[in-house]
C-alpha cells in the first residue's frame, strides 16, 4: 500500500512542508507591522531593493548569520533588528550582534575569550577609535598577506562602520522626536538663508541666525555622509538620483517644504520609539502607498524580493534535496521502486522550487542567471539536477537521482556560505556589463562545470558501491559507466564551446582572444581532461574503471577551475580571497585522491566483483 | 616510403602521441596559472606559453636547463600530430562527419593562435580631452627617436628601436650626418638629481645628463611596476674633410624618466634626442572629444567607461565621430580600439590599440568545432538511445 502510494504521499509531504513554512505568520493586533514596512524600496550599493533585504545582508555581514538571538532567548528577525537600528539607536545598540572568534582581537580589550562570540555595540563603544586604528593599519597590507588578526580586525570595522551607517541613515541618532526637528529646521530655514545671503554680500546680517543655520547644515551634512541607506527617491523614476535623507534635508532648505518620505519616515521612526503601534502601521502604509505612486516600478520589485526573501527558495530546494536522497536511500536498502519514483517526483518538486529561485533572481537583477560566484553555485546544482534526471528518467535505477540530489543539496549550502559577504545581487562592474556573454559563455561554463561534477559524483558511486559492497552488479556497473561516458561528452561540448565563447567575448572587449588569465587557464584545463578521456578512451587505453577514475580526477580539475583560481587573488576575473574556502577545497581534492588510490585495488578485491566472480 | 620513415610517421600521427601532448598540455596549464602568483600574467605567458621549452635555473651560476615543453612546442606537436593523423586516418564518412570538422576547426584554432603570437602587435593610445594622436605607443618597448625639426611642415624622425640600442655600438643611418655609439643601454633604471641627492657621479657629459645620477635597476616582470629605460649615448659628428678623425661631441643620458627632449646642434642643424615608449604611426588621426566614467549611484563601482573620438583619414576622406566603449569596440584599417583604463581623476582615456591579422581565425574555428560537436553528440544521441531502448524492450 505505501509502496503504491509512496510517491504521492511523498510529494504531499513536500508540499506539507513548503506550505507551513510559506504560509504567512499570523498578525495581532497590537503588533508592529515591519513586514510592511520592510517593504519599502531604498537605495543601497548602486541597487534598489527592499529594507529587508537591507537588513538581511548587513545581519549576515556584521552577524554573521540571519537572525539574532539575544541573551533572554528572544530571537529577532533582521527586520526587527533594522528597525531598532534605525529608529532606536540606545536599544540596538545593547543587542549582541558583532561576531568576533578571533582570541586576539578581544585580546586587544583585554578580555578573554569564553563561549561569548557576540558582542553589543555599547560593550565595543570604548574601543572604537583603537579598532579604527588597527583596521587602517591591516588595511594597508596586502589581502593576501593579510594575518587572521588583520583579516578580523578589518572585518569588525567594516561592520562597525556599516552599523553607524545604518543607525545615521533615516535620522541622527540623537533625535527625540524627528518630525519635531524638521519642522523646527525648516521653520528657522528662512531666516538663516536671508542671514547668509545678506553676509554674502557683505550687508549686516543676524549673526545668531546664521551661526543656527551652520549648525544645522553641519547635522544634516554630518548625516548625510554617514547614511549607508539612500532613502528618498527622485521625484519620478529616472528622474534625477535618489537621495539620502540627510542631503534631502539640505534641498529642502531652499524649498521650504520636506520631500514626503522624508516626513513619513520621520512620523514612522517617532511612532516606533513612542511604541504607538497603530500610527506606526498607518505611517507605514502611508510610505509604501506614496512610494507606489511615486516609483511603481521600484515598489513592484521591492515587494517581490520581499516575499522571495521570505519564501527563501534555495532552503526549501536544498531540505526537499535531502528528503529526496533519503528517499533514494531507502529504495536501495528495500529494493523498492516506489520509493524510487517517490525520491523522482521529490527531486522534481525540489527543482521546480529551484528554478523560481533562480527565475526570480533573473527578474530581480534583469541579468542572466549567472552574475557572480554565489549565482554560480546555484546554476552548478540547478545543472545537474536537471542533466541528473534526465539519467534517472532513462535508467531508473536511482543513480541520476541519488547524484542529482547530492551535488543539488552541496551546491546550495556551497551557496548559503558565499551569501554571507553580504548582496548577493551587487551590480557588475563595467566589463561584466553585458546580457549577451553572461548569457552565453558564462552559463555554457556553468553547464560545463555542472556535467563535471555529476560525472564526477557518478563515479564516486561506482567506486564506493563497487568496492565497499556487494550491490553492483555487471549491469550496474556498465549502466553507471555510460552514463558518466554520456555525462563527459556533455561536459566537453559546453566546455569548450563556453571556453570559445570567452575568448571571443576577450576578443571583444580587451581585444585578445586568449590571455592565459587563470580563469581562463581553469576552463581550459577542463577542456583538455575531457579531451584527454575521451581519446584514451577512444584509443582503449582505459575501460570502465579507467574512466571512473578520470572522473574522480575531473572533480578536482573542475573545483580547482572554480574556485581554486579564485584564491591565486590575481587576474581579471579574481573575486577575492576566500580564506574559509581553503580548507575545504583542499580537502575535497584530498578525498578524490583518496578514492582513486582505493579505486585501484585489484578488481579481484572489490566487493561487488568478488562477488559476482563467488 | 621505407620502413623507418614509416614507423615515424606512424609515432607522429598517433593517438598514443596525441594523449602525451594533451597531458603535458594540462601540466603546463596548470603550472603556468600557479606561476603567475609570483611571476606575474606577463612574464608566464613569455616563459611558459610564448615558448619552445620552460626553463629553471640550476644553481646559483645563472645556469638554466630546460624542464618542460612550452607552449609552442606542445602547440606545434599537436598540430603536426592533428594534421599527420587527418592525413593517414580520413575516411569519408558521414559517421566520422563530427569528428573531421572538430578537428579541421581545431587545426584552425591552433594555427591562428600561432598566427597571432607571432604576428599581432598590442600598443596603447593614451588621450586627453581635445588630444589628437596619429600613434599609438608600445608599452614595453622603447626606442630613441633623433629628430630634425628643420623643415618647417613636418619634422624628420629616425627612430631606433631598443632591440639595436640593447645590442649597442655604432649606429650609422643615412638619415643622420653623424654616429651614435651607446655606450650603454639600461632596461630599467632609476634617476636621481644629483643636487637634490647630495651625491652621485653625472650620467653624461652634456644635456640634463651633467645634473642626473643613474643607478641600474633589474627588470621587473611584474604587470604594475613600469620598468625606466635609460640609455648612454655618445654623437660623433662626421669627419671633416681634410681630418682623419672626428671629436665626438660629447655624451647624453636619455631615459623614459626624462619629461622633455634634450637638444643638440650638429652639421647646421638642431637636433631633438628623446627616449619615449615605441610609436606606431598610423594614415589617419584619433581625437578625443570626451570621456564619461559612469558610477552606480552611491558607491565606486563603474558602471561604463566610454571615450567619443574623431576619426579623421585624408586618405579615405573619413571624417566621423565614433564611441569606443566597453565591449565595443573601434575597429578601423585592421587596427581595433578598446575602452582598456583611464588615468587618474579621468584625466585622460587610455584605449588598447591591437593588430592582429588572424583576428578572424578563433572566431571561424569555433564555428567549425561547434557544428562539429553538435553533429557528433546528435549521432552519439540517437545512437545511444535506440541501444537504450532495446534494452529497456529486453
Amino acid at each position: 500500500m505505501i509502496k503504491r502510494n509512496a510517491p504521492w504521499l511523498a510529494v504531499l509531504l513536500g508540499l506539507v512542508w513548503l506550505a507551513a513554512n510559506w504560509w504567512p505568520p499570523a498578525k495581532k493586533t497590537g503588533d508592529f507591522d515591519i513586514a510592511t514596512f520592510g517593504r519599502t524600496p531604498v537605495l543601497t550599493d548602486g541597487r534598489v531593493k527592499p529594507l529587508d533585504t537591507v537588513a538581511r545582508n548587513s545581519l549576515v555581514i556584521i552577524h554573521g548569520k540571519q537572525t539574532l538571538s539575544l541573551d533572554n532567548g528572544q530571537t529577532l528577525e533582521p527586520m526587527e533588528w533594522l528597525t531598532d537600528a534605525l529608529f532606536n539607536s540606545p536599544t540596538a545598540s545593547g543587542y549582541p550582534v558583532f561576531v568576533i572568534n578571533n582570541p586576539d582581537v578581544l585580546g586587544l580589550f583585554h578580555w578573554q575569550q569564553t563561549q561569548r562570540k557576540y558582542f553589543s555595540y555599547a560593550e565595543l563603544a570604548p574601543f572604537l577609535t583603537q579598532i579604527d586604528e588597527q583596521g587602517q593599519k591591516a588595511e594597508g597590507v596586502d589581502s593576501k598577506q593579510r594575518s587572521r588578526f588583520q583579516t578580523a580586525i578589518i572585518n569588525l570595522r567594516n561592520g562597525l562602520i556599516l552599523y553607524q551607517g545604518l543607525e545615521n541613515s533615516i535620522q541622527p541618532e540623537d533625535t527625540d522626536h524627528f518630525a519635531n526637528e524638521i519642522s523646527a529646521y525648516l521653520a528657522a530655514a528662512p531666516a538663516g538663508l536671508a542671514a547668509t545671503q545678506h553676509r554674502q554680500k557683505g550687508e549686516a546680517f543676524d549673526k545668531d541666525k546664521f551661526n543656527q543655520m551652520g549648525q544645522w547644515v553641519d547635522r544634516y551634512q554630518t548625516l548625510s555622509d554617514a547614511a549607508n541607506i539612500l532613502a528618498v527617491p527622485p521625484a519620478a523614476a529616472g528622474a534625477g538620483e535618489w537621495l539620502s535623507v540627510g542631503a534631502s534635508l539640505l534641498q529642502s532648505m531652499g524649498t521650504g517644504q520636506a520631500n514626503p518620505a522624508v516626513k513619513a519616515y520621520a512620523l514612522i521612526g517617532d511612532a516606533y520609539r513612542a511604541g504607538d503601534a497603530s500610527l506606526f502601521n498607518q505611517e507605514a502604509q502611508d510610505l509604501s502607498q506614496w512610494m507606489a505612486r511615486s516609483q511603481p516600478h521600484a515598489t513592484g520589485n521591492s515587494s517581490f524580493e520581499s516575499l522571495f526573501n521570505r519564501m527563501a527558495p534555495f532552503y526549501q530546494a536544498l531540505v526537499l534535496y535531502v528528503f529526496a536522497f533519503l528517499l533514494v536511500a531507502w529504495s536501495w536498502l528495500g529494493n523498492n521502486r516506489g520509493f524510487n519514483r517517490a525520491a523522482f517526483y521529490v527531486l522534481i518538486l525540489a527543482l521546480v522550487v529551484h528554478t523560481f529561485g533562480l527565475g526570480a533572481r533573473m527578474v530581480l537583477q534583469g541579468r542572466p542567471p549567472v552574475t557572480n560566484l554565489y549565482s554560480s553555485a546555484i546554476f552548478i546544482g540547478f545543472g545537474t539536477v536537471i542533466i541528473g534526471l534526465v539519467l534517472e528518467r532513462i535508467y531508473r535505477d536511482g543513480m541520476g537521482a541519488a547524484c542529482a540530489a547530492l551535488i543539488g543539496f552541496i551546491t546550495l549550502v556551497i551557496a548559503q556560505h558565499l551569501a554571507e559577504s553580504g548582496d548577493t545581487m551587487e551590480m557588475l562592474q563595467a566589463v561584466l556589463d553585458t546580457n549577451i556573454w553572461l548569457a552565453t559563455h558564462v552559463v555554457c561554463i556553468t553547464i560545463g562545470y555542472s556535467a563535471m561534477f555529476l560525472a564526477g559524483m557518478l563515479a564516486i558511486f561506482y567506486v564506493v558501491r563497487g568496492v565497499f559492497t556487494r550491490g553492483m552488479d555487471r549491469d550496474a556497473a556498465q549502466s553507471l559507466a555510460r552514463m558518466t561516458y554520456g555525462v563527459i561528452c556533455f561536459a566537453t561540448l559546453f566546455s569548450f564551446v563556453g571556453t570559445v565563447l570567452g575568448g571571443i567575448w576577450a576578443d571583444q572587449s580587451w581585444g585578445r582572444f586568449w590571455g592565459w588569465d587563470p580563469k581562463e587557464n581553469g576552463a581550459l584545463l577542463i577542456v583538455l581532461w575531457c579531451a584527454l578521456i575521451l581519446h584514451a578512451r577512444w584509443g582503449g587505453y582505459i575501460r570502465q574503471r579507467g574512466l571512473m577514475m578520470m572522473a574522480l580526477f575531473g572533480n578536482i580539475i573542475t573545483s580547482f577551475s572554480w574556485f581554486g583560481v579564485n584564491m591565486l587573488g590575481i587576474g581579471l576575473h579574481s573575486y577575492g580571497f576566500m580564506e574559509k574556502a581553503f580548507p575545504w577545497l583542499v580537502g575535497f581534492i584530498v578525498s578524490q585522491l583518496a578514492l582513486m588510490v582505493v579505486a585501484s585495488v585489484p578488481l579481484a578485491r572489490w566487493r561487488s566483483f568478488h562477488a559476482a566472480q563467488a | 616510403m621505407n620502413a623507418k620513415l614509416r614507423q615515424a610517421f606512424g609515432f607522429i600521427s598517433s593517438l598514443k602521441l596525441t594523449i602525451v601532448v594533451l597531458a603535458a598540455a594540462l601540466v603546463l596549464v596548470f603550472g603556468g596559472t600557479m606561476a603567475q602568483v609570483h611571476l606575474g600574467v606577463n612574464e608566464v605567458q613569455k616563459e611558459y606559453f610564448q615558448s619552445l621549452w620552460v626553463w629553471a635555473p640550476i644553481g646559483s651560476q645563472g645556469l638554466r636547463v630546460p624542464i618542460f615543453p612550452g607552449g609552442h612546442l606542445l602547440g606545434a606537436v599537436l598540430l603536426i600530430n592533428l594534421i599527420t593523423a587527418h592525413c593517414r586516418r580520413f575516411r569519408w564518412t558521414w559517421r566520422k562527419l563530427g569528428i573531421h570538422l572538430i578537428h579541421a576547426g581545431l587545426i584552425i584554432m591552433l594555427a591562428g593562435g600561432l598566427f597571432t603570437d607571432l604576428f599581432s602587435v598590442e600598443s596603447y593610445l593614451r588621450l586627453g580631452p581635445g588630444e589628437s594622436k596619429n600613434y599609438s605607443e608600445d608599452s614595453q618597448r622603447t626606442e630613441l627617436a633623433v629628430i630634425d625639426e628643420s623643415d618647417k611642415d613636418f619634422d624628420q624622425v629616425t627612430a631606433i628601436p631598443d632591440s639595436v640600442l640593447g645590442k649597442g655600438g655604432a649606429i650609422e643611418h643615412s638619415s643622420l650626418p653623424f654616429r651614435i655609439i651607446v655606450a650603454h643601454f639600461y632596461e630599467n633604471s632609476h634617476l636621481a638629481l644629483i643636487e637634490r641627492e647630495g651625491a652621485g657621479q653625472p650620467a653624461a657629459s652634456q644635456g640634463i645628463g651633467i645634473h642626473v645620477a643613474l643607478t641600474p635597476q633589474p627588470p621587473s616582470a611584474s604587470e604594475d611596476a613600469n620598468n625606466v629605460a635609460s640609455a648612454v649615448i655618445e654623437i660623433v659628428p662626421p669627419v671633416a674633410p681634410g681630418e682623419v678623425t672626428a671629436a665626438p661631441l660629447g655624451t647624453w643620458l636619455v631615459s623614459e624618466a626624462l619629461a622633455a627632449p634634450q637638444e643638440f646642434s650638429c652639421a647646421g642643424k638642431t637636433w631633438r634626442l628623446e627616449l619615449r615608449a615605441r610609436r606606431y604611426y598610423k594614415p589617419y588621426t584619433l581625437t578625443l572629444q570626451r570621456f564619461t566614467h559612469e558610477r552606480y549611484t552611491g558607491t565606486d563601482i563603474a558602471k561604463n567607461y566610454a571615450s567619443l573620438v574623431t576619426l579623421i583619414d585624408p586618405d579615405r576622406s573619413e571624417n566621423r565621430d565614433a564611441l569606443i566603449y566597453m565591449n565595443h569596440p573601434l575597429r578601423y584599417r585592421g587596427e581595433t580600439y578598446y575602452q582598456s583604463g583611464f588615468e587618474k581623476n579621468d584625466s585622460a582615456t587610455i584605449l588598447q590599440t591591437v593588430h592582429n591579422p588572424t583576428f578572424l581565425a578563433p572566431y571561424v574555428a569555433c564555428a567549425v568545432v561547434g557544428a562539429g560537436l553538435l553533429v557528433q553528440f546528435a549521432l552519439q544521441y540517437g545512437g545511444f538511445t535506440r541501444r537504450q531502448a532495446a534494452a529497456l524492450a529486453t
